[in-house]
């Protein structure tokens, strides 16, 4: 698991992202297509494929998709 | 942990009942364009039926219980049992069940109650009553389930409004010495109690002038005390986290395996939550029914909906092992395995 191949599986799973538009950086919640909706969607996604819970407390403290990342990196070693 | 198994009990048909009043979220202007379809592409909901004031989930209910009644050549004197389980009952007081008890014609020598569940009522119902019917053995019961869950939601609350559809059902059970056994297993967490509530009207927070006030929560979230409250991420994690263990914990107590069942019938909460725990389960997709599409979340009515609706043939003449598996509001959920011999579904009753 890297952060690429992390950012390609949101850009895989949300439509509204198109290929290669995220970056480690972005904060996702203030992206123009973000809605509370896409937060179920990558719960989801980070739930299926790697096992772990993403919390709502996670997603309001987060200010970056590196900063999610670490969270699920941090997580599976667990 | 509450496993139970029981015997001696066969569910014989099953009868559902919606509004004819059909709404679509394709025409839910709250939210945009944009975000309607991806509320319909997520949650896997386009249209719900929602009662008009005058029917109640109990008229549902009664109509669903007469079909079957009458389908069977039912007589009234053998139901020994009338079970109402729902959360929008006709009256504070007296219980919905005893109401329907005299308006279904059936004897006096019916035990008749309520239970209080929402979405994991009628995994709940069906363990009380089949339990209830093989201690005294029962000919037959009456498990009667649903809610008019359209009551609460604030029309300008795109997380709770676009979700939830009407619906009332019926279960017919016969006591039966050669019935295979059912397994159950029922959980319930009331940390959860706030993720899925209505505030006000209850003893704890009676009705004030606050009740009233609309209040934003939050992006496309205008709703206030009566209106019902549902924290999606809480209510999503909590489903992901327990609704798979419960399944495989029951599995491990009955000795069964996934591969055993010829349907998995879940509560329909939303496409994504349920695809996420069918995954998880490793079940493959064509043997979980869907009725999200056309009837939305209809609370507990959910399980009997979807076997109305998308297993009659299936059903019929046949033999299946099943597994049904409901969670939510409580926050309380359970799972049961059982086995069906030529469960009569008898076609969706609507009513106006």
């Amino acid at each position: 698991m890297d952060i690429k191949d992390f950012i390609n599986k949101i850009e895989t799973e949300i439509d509204e992202f198109e290929e290669g538009s995220l970056k480690p950086e972005t904060n996702l919640r203030n992206t123009s297509a973000w809605t509370s909706m896409h937060a179920l969607i990558l719960i989801a996604l980070i739930d299926t494929e790697y096992n772990v819970t993403i919390t709502g407390e996670d997603l309001r403290t987060i200010t970056s998709i590196e900063d999610l990342y670490n969270i699920v990196k941090e997580r599976t070693r667990q | 942990m509450a496993y139970l198994t029981v015997n001696n009990v066969q569910l014989r048909a099953i009868s559902a009942c919606v509004p004819k009043n059909k709404e679509s979220n394709h025409d839910y202007d709250w939210i945009s364009e944009k975000e309607r379809a991806l509320l319909i592409k997520t949650t896997g909901i386009e249209f719900r039926h929602i009662a008009p004031k005058h029917i109640t989930t109990s008229d549902m209910c009664f109509a669903s219980a007469e079909a079957l009644i009458n389908d069977l050549e039912i007589d009234r004197n053998d139901i020994e049992i009338l079970l109402f389980v729902s959360q929008s009952p006709d009256y504070f007081l007296p219980a919905t069940s005893i109401i329907l008890q005299h308006r279904l014609g059936l004897n006096k020598a019916t035990m008749a109650f309520d239970i209080q569940l929402g979405c994991s009522g009628y995994v709940y119902g069906l363990s009380v009553i089949s339990n209830l019917m093989s201690n005294g053995k029962f000919k037959k019961g009456l498990l009667l389930v649903g809610d008019k869950s359209s009551f609460s939601p604030s029309k300008q609350d795109k997380s709770t409004y676009p979700i939830f559809g009407d619906a009332g059902t019926a279960t017919l059970l016969e006591y039966d010495p050669a019935a295979e056994k059912m397994d159950f297993n029922l959980q319930s967490d009331g940390s959860g109690a706030n993720a899925i509530m209505i505030q006000d009207g209850g003893m704890r927070n009676s009705y004030t002038d606050k009740s009233d006030e609309m209040v934003e929560v939050g992006p496309g979230i205008i709703r206030n005390r009566k209106n019902l409250m549902l924290d999606g991420i809480e209510v999503f994690n909590f489903s992901l986290r327990e609704a798979t263990p419960n399944v495989t914990d029951l599995l491990a107590y009955n000795a069964t395996e996934i591969k055993d069942y010829d349907f998995f019938i879940f509560h329909q909460a939303n496409k994504l939550m349920n695809e996420s725990i069918r995954k998880k389960l490793k079940i493959e997709p064509g043997k979980v029914p869907y009725s999200l599409q056309n009837y939305g979340n209809t609370s507990s009515a959910s399980i009997p909906l979807t076997i109305v609706t998308e297993l009659p043939d299936k059903m019929q003449d046949k033999k299946l092992s099943i597994l049904l598996s409901a969670f939510g509001v409580g926050l309380s959920w359970a799972s049961a395995s059982l086995t069906v011999t030529n469960l009569k579904c008898l076609p969706l009753i609507e009513i106006e």
